[in-house]
């Protein structure tokens, strides 16, 4: 089920992914603070022109610029997507 | 302000000072923090508390400054939104302190976004600090088909937790109790050993664990090296909120929110823009045709010109001759009482007030962190990140006060970059009111040299800044608020207090300079200025020598540079050149002392004299290209 990482600025749009490695630095402190590090599960809800991101995060939504999505290794995780995704459409 | 005080960051160091003496002096007042992730209704709760009025929006960053208030024998303190402590921005600098000073933490959480949320209060909780969670939102929770185990949740922590809704004030009744019950809760048990081993160095759990979480600057107050544990105590705390989570929480819907489909169409690559452009049309028709042409059309001519000025010309005429020096400073040309009166009530004051219910209604909506995620691309182009967009639009509203927001900004660099365009190339609310009065009558290719120009300037003062400061651009990260309907009350709340603020601070400003270039134009000094600025305003600026005048009050303040150009007979040409030497002039004495103090002397300098050469050369080449 787990492939090799990809990096989150090449999520597709809709899918979702399993968090599988986070910068280091600062970045990697804030983003666990918002709930985003290894082994969580995201779903990318947009993907903007210029390479920022929309993830959703159970009720979250988090914004991460080009750079960042970047530097975060993901690997795709559409199996393991909440049952209850389903009420979403 | 009566009852609070307002203290910066760098005012802040100084003001512990004063705290440990009063706390001797006066050990019956307890010192509580209201503390909690950004957008969570604190400032509705130190509203409540202080009984006085502080911004409230629907975005991350409106609390720049502490605000201090009195609820009986408690002495609170509003802070900046953080979703952790540490010292990754001067917000959160300034947040860490008060929570390390306070006997009490009241933690404020939006129950809808508990995982976010209680990372903060686990770490508050490791910290040893006495905490009460209020639990916020909770009529969103209801809506949303979430459920949550309060008892439970309370248990887990080991602190009282209260359910309440802010905007109604359902739950505020449980805030003495609150105050009155809370306690230490359950730390981390291996933490817990760790930190009372470090008590006898840091003086605190609270500083011993910040100390281990890698915090230069606690670690440097006890002249010891920062800790490398930060990844493995953040994430053992986030491991443990989870757990907490899925034990109190449960979702009968499933893990789908979320905000409304006009939330995600306003972040669409495709949807985005036209939402955009819909909503500054719609910003546009508002204030630019009903307010600034039809109101102000009434307020200006009608009061102003044909009732207000005849009438005060004949009471002063009672005392002094017109034509006296001191009749012509009170009634004259640019008199206090004729032409001041006018810009202030009848000109300045309606816009002003549609410009900031426009912004209250954006702020409150959810829109702006949104418009963030879409230009956050295009602003990586000058070296900000899309979180600079809010600075920027509060920009429109008074460049003062959006100056002191770009300390939210990630890097030293980049609030450099903020404050600089800033100061260069955003016409505040007044002075943009006068611009749209005066463009509106130049026609549509007026309005569109205008934007064009301006915007030329902004991207290329952006450019040479991201070209030439060392460092790299932080990237975006942002937490989206849900979009909500603004509610009537609280935007009119924001708008009449920041209306009157804004008032209180123009009007001094107003009849101050209005004196001086009345004094300027009695005693000849204004025909000399006028003289020497001549061969710039007539020959490379082509406009009349009267022009000069705008400069002299525009350097107190812009918008009155831009309200001398008012009754100048221009031609559509002239106005777009005097327009733009006016905007890309000086900015307002306010914001240069704001700019003094946030990015200091040289910057500061740099930018003043900047802005004269770019004002006169831009104008300038616009000029010959059109006239």
């Amino acid at each position: 089920m787990k492939t090799a990482g990809i990096s989150l600025h090449c999520a597709r749009k809709g899918s979702w992914y399993i968090i599988v490695e986070l910068p280091d630095g600062k970045s990697k402190a804030q983003l666990i603070r918002l709930g985003i590090h290894k082994g969580e599960l995201v779903r990318c809800l947009e993907r903007l022109p210029g390479g920022t991101i929309v993830v959703q995060k159970n009720r979250q939504e988090i914004a991460l610029g080009m750079s960042l999505a970047k530097s975060i290794l993901v690997a795709r995780a559409d199996s393991q997507r909440p049952q209850s995704d389903r009420y979403q459409k | 302000m009566s009852g609070t005080e307002s203290i910066s960051p760098h005012e802040h160091v100084e003001h512990h000072r004063h705290f440990g003496m009063s706390l001797s002096q006066d050990e019956a007042v307890l010192k509580v923090a209201l503390v909690g992730n950004p957008n969570v209704g604190k400032s509705l709760f130190f509203n409540f508390l202080s009984g006085v009025y502080v911004d409230v929006s629907n975005y991350p960053g409106t609390t720049v400054e502490v605000t201090k208030g009195r609820f009986k024998s408690y002495e609170v303190f509003d802070t900046p939104g953080a979703y952790g402590i540490s010292s990754f921005t001067d917000e959160e600098v300034v947040t860490r302190d008060i929570v390390l000073e306070a006997d009490i933490i009241l933690n404020i959480v939006d129950a809808v976004h508990l995982e976010r949320d209680l990372f903060l209060t686990q770490q508050l909780i490791d910290m040893g600090k006495k905490v009460s969670v209020m639990l916020n939102f909770m009529d969103e929770v209801g809506k949303l088909g979430l459920q949550i185990d309060t008892q439970l949740l309370s248990a887990s922590l080991g602190i009282p937790v209260f359910s309440t809704t802010a905007t109604t004030r359902a739950g505020f009744e449980q805030i003495d109790a609150a105050l009155e019950q809370a306690r230490c809760g359950e730390q981390d048990s291996t933490l817990h050993h760790k930190l009372h081993t470090m008590l006898s160095m840091s003086g605190s759990e609270a500083e011993a664990l910040l100390i281990l979480e890698g915090d230069e600057a606690i670690a440097a107050r006890h002249g010891v090296s920062p800790g490398h544990d930060r990844d493995s105590i953040y994430i053992e705390r986030r491991n443990r909120v989870n757990l907490i989570i899925n034990a109190v929480l449960s979702d009968r819907r499933g893990g789908a929110r979320l905000s409304s489909a006009l939330g995600r169409l306003a972040v669409n690559a495709w949807t985005g823009i036209p939402m955009l452009l819909a909503v500054l049309y719609l910003v546009y028709l508002f204030v630019g045709k009903l307010v600034a042409q039809d109101i102000v059309g009434f307020t200006e001519t009608t009061l102003g010109n044909e009732l207000w000025e005849p009438w005060i010309r004949d009471v002063v005429a009672e005392y002094v001759s017109p034509s006296f020096w001191l009749g012509t400073i009170l009634v004259g040309e640019f008199g206090v009482l004729t032409m001041t009166v006018t810009y202030l009530l009848f000109l300045l004051l309606p816009l002003v007030i549609a410009f900031y219910v426009s912004l209250a209604i954006l702020e409150d909506s959810g829109y702006l962190p949104r418009l963030a995620v879409l230009v956050d691309r295009g602003l990586n182009a000058i070296g900000l990140n899309g979180s600079a967009i809010i600075p920027l639009i509060l920009g429109f509203g008074c460049v003062t006060m959006a100056t002191i927001t770009t300390r939210m900004l990630g890097s030293e660099r980049e609030k450099t970059i903020a404050a600089t365009i800033l100061q260069f190339a955003i016409p505040c609310s007044a002075q943009l009111a006068v611009v749209a009065a005066l463009l509106a009558g130049a026609g549509f290719r007026a309005i569109l040299i205008y934007s064009f120009t301006i915007l030329a300037v902004f991207v290329a003062v952006g450019t040479i800044l991201h070209r030439t400061l060392p460092g790299v651009t932080t990237p975006l990260l942002i937490d989206l608020p849900p979009m909500r309907l603004p509610r009537f009350d609280n935007v009119a709340r924001k708008t009449a207090y920041r209306t009157y603020y804004f008032m209180r601070e123009a009007t001094p400003w107003f009849f101050g300079g209005a004196l001086g270039v009345g004094i300027l134009h009695v005693t000849g000094l204004l025909a000399v200025w006028q003289d020497v600025l001549a061969p710039f305003t007539t020959a490379w600026l082509q406009l009349p020598k009267e022009a000069a005048t705008s400069f002299v009050m525009g350097m107190v303040r812009r918008d009155f540079g831009a309200a001398g150009l008012y009754n100048l007979a221009l031609t559509g040409d002239q106005i777009v050149v005097a327009l733009v030497t006016i905007t890309l002039f000086t900015p307002c004495i306010a914001s240069l002392m704001i700019m003094l103090k946030e990015r200091g002397l040289k910057i500061a300098s740099l930018v003043w004299v900047g802005t004269w050469i770019v004002a006169f050369l831009v104008g300038g080449i616009l000029s010959q290209m059109l006239i």
